[in-house]
């Protein structure tokens, strides 16, 4: 197969921001908008052709990795070469599938929700660039490239979180998004150097060749008790723990529901914060044969995120909040399946599982954040004690929100049941107490779901400024064709399509794992039925019963105020006060010092320069004079 | 031959000094432009008769001085063209050819 064509992938999106970024502000906003959509459009179908052609190629049983694209980029020794490429292969293909599919949606939906803003232009043209930056990302040939998409996906998540710059609080979550997420990059960038600097590459084929050099010969070398290697991982993760907003790197996630509603359903839910497990799937050979410890690491690391966040996802009053902490929590199962996976064959079914995931949660989460926008397009107002009773005013968002509700809860045969299903059989196989905390974490993401639905959709309507509305066609069609995914994304044969060694994976239908899941799921359900479908006392009297642990989540269990502590109080007052206090005085105080002296000496001797020619004269011939008595008696 | 008995060596550095000095001093005390130029061609015709002396006294079968007296007045005539150009311009510009009203490049 000849897949050069997927060069446009990369190239359209650069083009259309280019385009729109530069001459955005003289063209008429709508026409910026349709120009980007609907070369978003050509992008998306230039990837659907790619995946149809790519499974329906499989070189004899498995998928072979293909370089579709390769130049040199930088060459600074014989070994030190980054390149710059396209790798198809079952995951990046996956991943582009997913990401042009919910980038479109949300392009057209932008059209109706960003219509009449300010910035229309600039939004479109940041869209473009994240579009790029993270297509970029996923089919990225090496490590370098990928960190340097990695980089540019930040920026851009940066500048839309902060789209509304005029809001101080925007401009401090952007800035909040960018300063966690770039500390974690921190150890991505050094994971990269320790990896490439014992392996002597940077390439993804020869990283995670199985039957490679880096995996059959593993460093030897030892930091502080611990392998090299697993240092790397541990520090690769750390930048995909921060991408993928894990615990204690989650804070910006929150705040970062400051942007754009869409903005938030594109980047925030499906598609940048997934990196972090993009990353630990793309490099999953080495961490399954040289490093199953970061394994272990990355597993208990996304059981507690997601147990963590969805306890705090409860409690929350805004509605884009629950879902960004409903977002962390799925990541965190994500994560838990690529950290209870094993390589080939069976064992790898926590992989295939995560990724499985990972395609049905795009959907559906970005389909539940859109509903979001949807509703606060309507009711101006992020809060769901303003809302209620909104399913007479918005049916088509009522029962696509619903749909997406029952999809997360894991209700068969919605497709967010499949997929949370896979996890926990992984996660049983693997570990007990992982499956215990991810079941009942299940349970705990039906009840913040449907308290969330009720709350906004049933109860007793509070008093409108003005009638809300349904939302225009542009808003709703890709609600429904979010909709219309979510239930069905379910039945993708992901097991024949994407696993560890490309081999197709025998699946089968666990009904010890199923059965309690679901019910597990429904008694959440039931339970928010409960409390929230009308107005009623029962809810305030349970967190009043609840006062500690209920104020602690709604605090988010003081994890800002921890960072802040640590920040102000102790790195500030203990290292950067210290440290300013020499920069100012010494090393300033020394070059405020010769630049002073320098003035003053220039003071004193400028009135030599008085513009009378004859004097300059006298001074040459006096000195030529002394230069020549010198030569003459000295010598 | 006869000359070189006649007048010995020093004649000659005695006359430039003295014709490079009364051009320097040309230069410093005297306040027109033209009356300067004049001290620098005087300075220049030192520098020749130099130039002239020393070859014909101490290397009387070589040329270099010859050529070198020949050269510099080439250039000391360019460098008349110019100064006057430049001296004429100023003229113009300030209505005076005292150096001492045109001290507008200081400090």
């Amino acid at each position: 197969m000849d897949y050069s064509y997927t060069i446009l992938i990369l190239l359209l999106p650069v083009s259309l921001f280019l385009l729109i970024g530069l001459l955005g502000s003289r063209m008429k906003p709508a026409i910026s908008g349709m120009l980007g959509t609907s070369g978003l459009l050509i992008i998306t179908l230039l990837s659907y052709i790619t995946a149809f052609n790519y499974f329906t190629h499989r070189v004899g049983e498995s998928f072979q990795a293909v370089e579709a694209f390769q130049i040199v980029w930088l060459q600074f020794t014989d070994t030190l070469i980054i390149h710059l490429g396209i790798l198809l292969d079952p995951l990046s293909v996956m991943m582009l599938v997913v990401i042009t599919t919910v980038s479109l949606m949300v392009h057209i939906y932008s059209l109706g929700y960003m219509k009449g803003e300010v910035g229309f232009a600039r939004y479109y043209a940041f869209l473009s660039l994240f579009t790029f930056s993270m297509l970029g990302l996923v089919v990225a040939t090496n490590i370098f490239q990928m960190y340097i998409f990695w980089e540019l996906v930040g920026v851009s998540s940066y500048l839309l979180i902060g789209f509304y710059y005029e809001r101080p609080s925007a401009v401090a979550a952007a800035k909040k998004a960018f300063i966690v997420t770039r500390f974690a990059d921190l150890g991505f960038l050094i994971g990269i150097l320790l990896l490439s600097f014992y392996t002597n590459t940077f390439d993804f084929k020869t990283l995670t060749d199985v039957n490679g050099p880096v995996i059959a010969q593993p460093i030897t070398a030892v930091f502080m008790g611990m392998s090299v290697t697993t240092w790397a991982m541990l520090l690769i993760f750390m930048g995909g723990a921060g991408k993928s907003a894990m615990f204690p790197l989650h804070i910006w996630l929150p705040d970062a529901m400051e942007g754009p509603t869409p903005v938030s359903a594109l980047i925030h839910a499906a598609t940048m914060v997934v990196a972090g497990v993009y990353l630990v799937a793309r490099l999953f050979p080495i961490y399954s044969f040289s490093s199953p410890d970061s394994l272990e690491v990355i597993a208990y690391v996304g059981s507690f995120t997601s147990l963590f966040a969805a306890v705090i996802a409860c409690t929350q009053l805004d509605i884009k909040r629950v879902l960004a902490f409903s977002t962390l929590s799925q990541i965190g199962y994500m994560m838990v399946a690529l950290g209870v996976s094993g390589y080939g064959g069976e064992a790898g079914l926590g992989y295939m599982a995560s990724l499985f995931h990972l395609f049905t949660h795009a959907f559906f989460k970005a389909l539940l954040f859109l509903g979001a926008g949807s509703v606060i397009h309507a009711v101006h107002s992020n809060l769901m004690t303003d809302m209620g009773g909104l399913r007479k005013y918005m049916p088509v968002t009522h029962i696509t929100f619903l749909i997406a509700c029952l999809t997360i809860a894991g209700i068969p045969p919605l497709s967010g049941f499949f997929s949370k299903d896979e996890i926990l059989v992984a996660a049983f196989e693997h570990n007990k107490i992982i499956f215990a905390v991810q079941w009942m974490v299940a349970g705990i993401t039906a009840f913040y779901m449907f308290r969330l639905y009720f709350n906004i959709f049933w109860n007793n309507s509070p008093a409108y400024h003005h009638t809300p509305h349904e939302s225009p066609a542009t808003m709703t069609i890709p609600l429904i064709i979010l909709a219309t995914l979510s239930i069905f994304s379910g039945f993708v044969p992901f097991h024949d399509l994407v696993t560890t060694d490309g081999m197709p994976l025998a699946s089968e239908f666990h009904w010890m794992i199923a059965v309690p899941s679901v019910l597990i799921a429904l008694v959440g359900i039931g339970v928010a039925t409960i409390l929230y479908l009308n107005k009623n006392s029962k809810s305030d009297s349970l967190a009043l019963g609840l006062k500690g642990v209920y104020t602690l989540a709604y605090h988010k269990f003081y994890i800002d105020e921890v960072y802040l502590f640590i920040t102000h109080k102790v790195i500030f007052n203990l290292i950067s006060r210290p440290v300013a206090w020499f920069d100012r005085h010494i090393v300033d105080g020394t070059m405020n010092l010769i630049g002073n002296t320098t003035v003053f000496f220039s003071g004193a001797i400028k009135k030599m320069q008085s513009g009378e020619v004859q004097w300059y004269i006298w001074y040459f011939t006096s000195g030529v004079l002394v230069l020549a008595l010198m030569i003459l008696y000295l010598n | 031959m006869n000359l070189q008995s006649e007048i010995p060596l020093d004649y000659m550095i005695v006359l430039s000094t003295v014709v490079f000095f009364v051009g320097l001093l040309g230069v410093l005390i005297r306040r027109n432009l033209i009356s300067m130029l004049m001290g620098i061609e005087l300075m220049l015709n030192a520098v020749n008769i130099n130039f002239v002396a020393f070859n014909h006294y101490l290397f009387p079968h070589r040329l270099e001085g010859h050529f070198f007296a020949l050269i510099v007045m080439a250039i000391a005539a360019a460098e008349a063209a110019i100064a006057i150009a430049l001296i004429i311009n100023i003229y113009r510009r300030f209505a005076t050819v005292s150096v001492d009203d045109v001290d507008e490049l200081k400090y």
